[in-house]
Parts: structure tokens; C-alpha cells; sequence
């Protein structure tokens, strides 16, 4: 931190209805200076997987493995374009993007209001958070046969099943974010009459954002887990359709088609929560690496 | 004769619950603060004084006797009872100008208006959108002032606001409220452990005791402003303070150890 006032505060500084402030200089653009020092590679976190694809080719065209076990790289392009061309792999992905995005807002949705309540009232605590925490040790994957049991094959089970991965990390980090705020600040809100509103809006949530943000990064993780797991067991579209049907045909390279699909939405998902972070917490002073 | 009376403390006690029994922290404590008057309390720590502003503040409103803002009982706090704690408590996700709001909505044309005006007061311009965590104790401890300004209270009342200063910013910081107070004539009450700061910015100064808390005399300083922190006539008064707050610390002078223990210890 910076200690600009220095500069101003000398023992004999005129006493009354002086403007003592124009010493002192605007704040410097932040950490502009922390970032200047260190040297930047370009796309430096490209540069493993690159290598692995290089090796990855050279082993196929060598001849070294059966393609049926590992599809070169460009087989896999191959069939990624193909797949596209027939419009296939769109409709599949449109599929699975839609049971995530169900599936995570309802159990996140009602993951963020819970915790906001636990946190909030102790009384709420008491009765929910044992049963919580019970359920929670529960591998939520164990519970599909349920789900498909109870709710059939179609699109409810998989979103009620992805609801039910998404809703612990998002339940556990609000109501801890809240449980983490600064006591003494509700003595400002106190005295600078806050509404109850005002104190959840103003104080609150704007404390817990870090943690908000974590349990959404989280759940949206957790989320993909579950729709993977939904459309392997019982489906007849999705991306993870896709890839248990190529499975069975042993189409390894529409597999892999598959799999970098959903590393491909999965980092995209989890990108557009850090940018989010970014964006929101500029005002915290942590350690930068 | 109350009525022209802005602050009144009238038989004020106090006790905490703790596990040996009810402790008094403070006892009968009785003291007069007219509209626009600038009063420190100094005392040694332990003598209640921070507990004495908390329940001025109404933060503390479970006590026995009477204290009455414009004659109206002390019950809750709110903002007619501004309070700068001894550290700043900002809101570190607010900017300065959005600090000093906080509630209030800067979209608000007129709040907008003297926001800016304080930020001038407390020699903060340029900063506005500074966060907290770019600021330095003295600034920090600044905006805090002026976020309790924003909302005219009757009364403002400060717990050691520059206890945590370097000397150099604290000096300079009680050049900023001395000026603050000038210019506003909001009736201020300061607590403090520093007995210059006491003397130089205040016009009565309340001495403390403790075990229980309660007022041991008052002081008044009847020099004009702005105050030379080497005049004569502040020396004297400091002696003076100084005199009263020692007349009670013959208590605290320490047990000496008995000379066995000592050598076992040393083994």
C-alpha cells in the first residue's frame, strides 16, 4: 500500500482553512507497477497441450498404436468436422447446454437462497444445515437410479439430478461467505440506519461475493459432472449420448470428439465466471502471484 | 433548562454481565453538552469512556439513569448520532464517494452535491474513486469523518479516531478536525487517550477514572483557536490534566514480585 499522505502530514501544517490537500497526489493507476516488472509469455498455457498433440501425431502416423484405441489428431478433426457438417454434434450440444443450464440454475438458484437464508437466520440454520450436511455426503451420482426410478427417462431426471450436484457447492459457500462478513461492519449499518433490505444488499452479499463467486464457479463444474453422468446412463440425445453410441461402435474418434466438446464448454463456462470475478472484485487486495 | 441543552447525561450507569456477577463499568456519571460545543474525554484505559460514547450512540442502549439528545431518550443508534470509530470501517468494495454515501444514492443530485463538498472538507480531492485499500490510515480514517458529516448529526462522536496514527498524521489529522469543526459547529465529542490531542481541540476537557468509570473532574480550556500546540498557557493545562489523572493511577502501581518465585522462575 501506499502511503501518499506522507507527503502532507509535516508537524507544522497551517492550522485552519488551509487546503492542505493539494500535496497530495491522485491515486497512481493500481498495481500497474506490480505487473510492468514481470516478463509475459504469449499463450503461455498453450504451450503443454500443443507439445502433447505434436507427440500425440508423430505416435499415430509412426503406426505405433491401432487407430481404433487412439485416432490421430487429424482423425479426430475429421470427424469433428464432419460431425458439424451434418449438424449433429450442433443438436446434441444444444441439448446437454440446455439440461446444464436448467439443471444449474435450479440447483444453484435454490443453493444461493438457502444459504442466504442459513447465513442470515441462525433459526433457519438450525433446522436445515444437519439435514444438508447429511445429504451432502451422499455421492449425488448414487442417487440417479433413483431419479430415473421416480422421474423417468425423460428431461426432469437429468435436470432435477444436475440440480441436486449444483445446489451443495453453492449452499455451502454463501452461507459461509455471509458467516465470514466483518462483525463491526453491522455496527456501521446500525448507525448509519440500514434498512434490513439495505443490510442484505449493501453489506452482505457485497462481503460474501467472494465466496458467491467461488460457489458459482464451482456448481457450474459440478453441474457438467452431472449431466455427463445423466445422458451416460439413460438417454437417447446429448453430447454424452454421442459419445457412449460412439462407444458402442468403437467410433474412438467421435469419443474424443465428444470429450474435447465438454472441455471446450466446460472452460468456456468456468472463463466467463473469472472474468466475472474480475470484474467484481477489483477492490480486493489480494496476493497476485 | 434542559431543553437548551443538546446532550444531557443525567445519573448514568452502567454494568456488563459477566461470569463472576454484574461488573459496573460506569457510575453515576452526569455531564451537560450544549449545541455546538467541542468536548474530549481522556481517561486511562479501562475507565469506560469508549463504553460512555456507545451508549451516547445508542449502540449500548441497556443503561440505568437518563441520557437525552434534544430531549429525547437515547435508545438506538442512528444517524442524528454520527460515530467514527477508532478504525475507519469503510466498506472495502465501495470507492471513497461511494463510501461516504453508502445508503444514500449518489444518483441523487443534492447528496452528490455535498458528498463532494465534504471530500473538499477533509482534503480529499482527486480520491473519489480511490478504494479503501489504496488509501492511508489518516485518508481512511478522513472519509470516515466526512461519511458521518453527510448525514448533519447533532451530535458527532468520535471513540480514538487517530489512536492508530503515526504521530506526524495524527497531528495533522487534528488540524483537519479542528478545521471540520470550525466551519461546521456540529457539537463534537471526542474520546481519547492523548492528552495533547485533548488540548489542543477541545474546549472542555472531561478526566475519567476508573473502577468504576466515572468522572473525576472537568477541565476547561478557555484559549482561543487555532491553539499553538508550545503555548505556556497549554503547558500548564496539560500539567494540570496530567495532575488529575494521576491523583487515581496510585492504584495501578505494580505488586512487586516476591523474590522467591522470581529465582525459581529464572531456573
Amino acid at each position: 500500500m501506499q502511503n501518499v499522505e506522507m507527503q502532507s502530514s509535516s508537524p507544522d501544517v497551517p492550522v485552519v482553512g488551509q487546503s492542505v490537500g493539494g500535496l497530495e497526489a491522485p491515486v497512481p493507476k493500481a498495481r500497474s507497477r506490480r505487473r510492468g516488472n514481470r516478463r509475459t509469455w504469449p499463450f503461455v498455457g498453450a504451450y503443454l497441450p500443443v507439445t502433447v498433440l505434436v507427440v500425440w501425431q508423430g505416435v499415430c502416423s509412426l503406426q505405433l498404436v491401432v487407430p481404433a484405441i487412439l485416432p490421430s489428431p487429424i482423425q479426430i478433426a475429421d470427424a469433428f468436422i464432419q460431425l458439424t457438417r451434418t449438424g449433429e454434434l450442433l443438436a446434441d450440444l444444444k441439448i446437454s447446454l440446455i439440461r446444464v443450464i436448467l439443471g444449474f440454475l435450479l440447483g444453484a438458484g435454490l443453493g444461493l437462497i438457502c444459504g442466504i437464508l442459513a447465513g442470515m437466520y441462525r433459526r433457519f440454520e438450525e433446522i436445515v444445515d444437519p439435514t444438508v450436511q447429511m445429504l451432502r455426503t451422499i455421492p449425488h451420482l448414487a442417487i440417479t437410479p433413483l431419479f430415473i426410478l421416480w422421474l423417468g427417462l425423460g428431461e426432469w431426471s437429468k435436470d432435477v439430478l444436475i440440480a441436486t450436484g449444483a445446489f451443495f457447492p453453492m449452499y455451502i459457500n454463501t452461507f459461509m461467505g455471509i458467516r465470514s462478513v466483518d462483525a463491526k461492519l453491522f455496527d456501521v449499518a446500525r448507525v448509519l440506519q440500514f434498512s434490513r433490505l439495505q443490510q442484505v444488499s449493501k453489506l452482505v452479499l457485497p462481503a460474501a461475493l467472494p465466496n458467491l463467486l467461488l460457489g458459482l464457479r464451482l456448481s457450474i463444474g459440478v453441474s457438467w459432472l452431472g449431466l455427463v453422468v445423466a445422458e451416460l446412463l439413460g438417454s437417447s440425445s446429448g453430447v454424452g449420448y454421442l459419445i457412449l453410441n460412439a462407444q458402442q461402435f468403437s467410433q474412438t474418434d467421435v469419443v474424443f470428439v465428444g470429450l474435447i466438446v465438454f472441455a471446450a464448454v466446460g472452460k468456456l463456462s468456468d472463463s466467463l465466471v473469472r472474468v466475472l470475478e474480475h470484474r467484481l472484485l477489483r477492490w480486493r487486495d489480494s496476493y497476485t502471484g | 433548562m434542559s431543553d437548551r441543552q443538546e446532550l444531557v447525561i443525567r445519573g448514568l450507569h452502567k454494568s456488563f454481565d459477566t461470569a463472576q456477577g454484574p461488573l459496573q463499568v460506569l457510575r453515576d456519571i452526569h455531564l451537560q453538552v450544549p449545541q455546538g460545543e467541542f468536548v474530549a474525554i481522556i481517561g486511562p484505559s479501562g475507565c469506560g469512556k469508549s463504553t460512555l460514547l456507545r451508549v451516547i450512540a445508542g449502540l449500548d442502549p441497556d443503561y440505568d439513569g437518563d441520557v437525552t439528545l434534544d430531549g429525547e431518550r437515547v435508545q438506538q443508534p442512528g444517524v442524528d448520532k454520527g460515530f467514527v470509530f477508532q478504525e475507519h470501517r469503510l466498506f472495502p468494495w465501495l470507492t471513497v464517494a461511494e463510501n461516504i454515501a453508502a445508503n444514500l444514492s449518489l444518483k441523487d443530485r443534492a447528496t452528490r452535491e455535498k458528498v463532494k463538498q465534504l471530500i473538499h472538507l477533509v482534503h480529499l480531492d482527486g480520491f473519489e474513486q480511490a478504494y479503501p485499500r489504496q488509501l492511508s490510515g489518516g485518508m481512511a480514517q478522513r472519509v470516515a469523518i466526512a461519511r458521518a458529516l453527510l448525514r448533519d448529526p447533532k451530535v458527532l462522536l468520535m471513540d480514538e479516531p487517530f489512536g492508530a496514527l503515526d504521530a506526524f498524521t495524527r497531528a495533522h489529522m487534528q488540524d483537519v478536525m479542528l478545521n471540520v469543526w470550525l466551519q461546521n459547529r456540529t457539537t463534537v465529542i471526542l474520546v481519547t487517550h492523548d492528552i495533547d490531542e485533548a488540548i489542543v481541540l477541545a474546549q472542555r476537557v472531561v478526566v475519567m477514572r476508573a473502577k468504576p468509570g466515572s468522572v473525576q473532574t472537568i477541565v476547561p480550556v478557555n484559549l482561543p483557536y487555532p491553539r499553538k500546540r508550545s503555548d505556556t498557557r497549554l503547558l500548564e493545562l496539560r500539567r494540570e490534566v496530567l495532575r488529575q489523572l494521576e491523583s487515581h493511577m496510585v492504584e495501578y502501581t505494580p505488586v512487586s514480585v516476591p523474590r522467591d518465585t522470581e529465582r525459581r522462575r529464572s531456573y
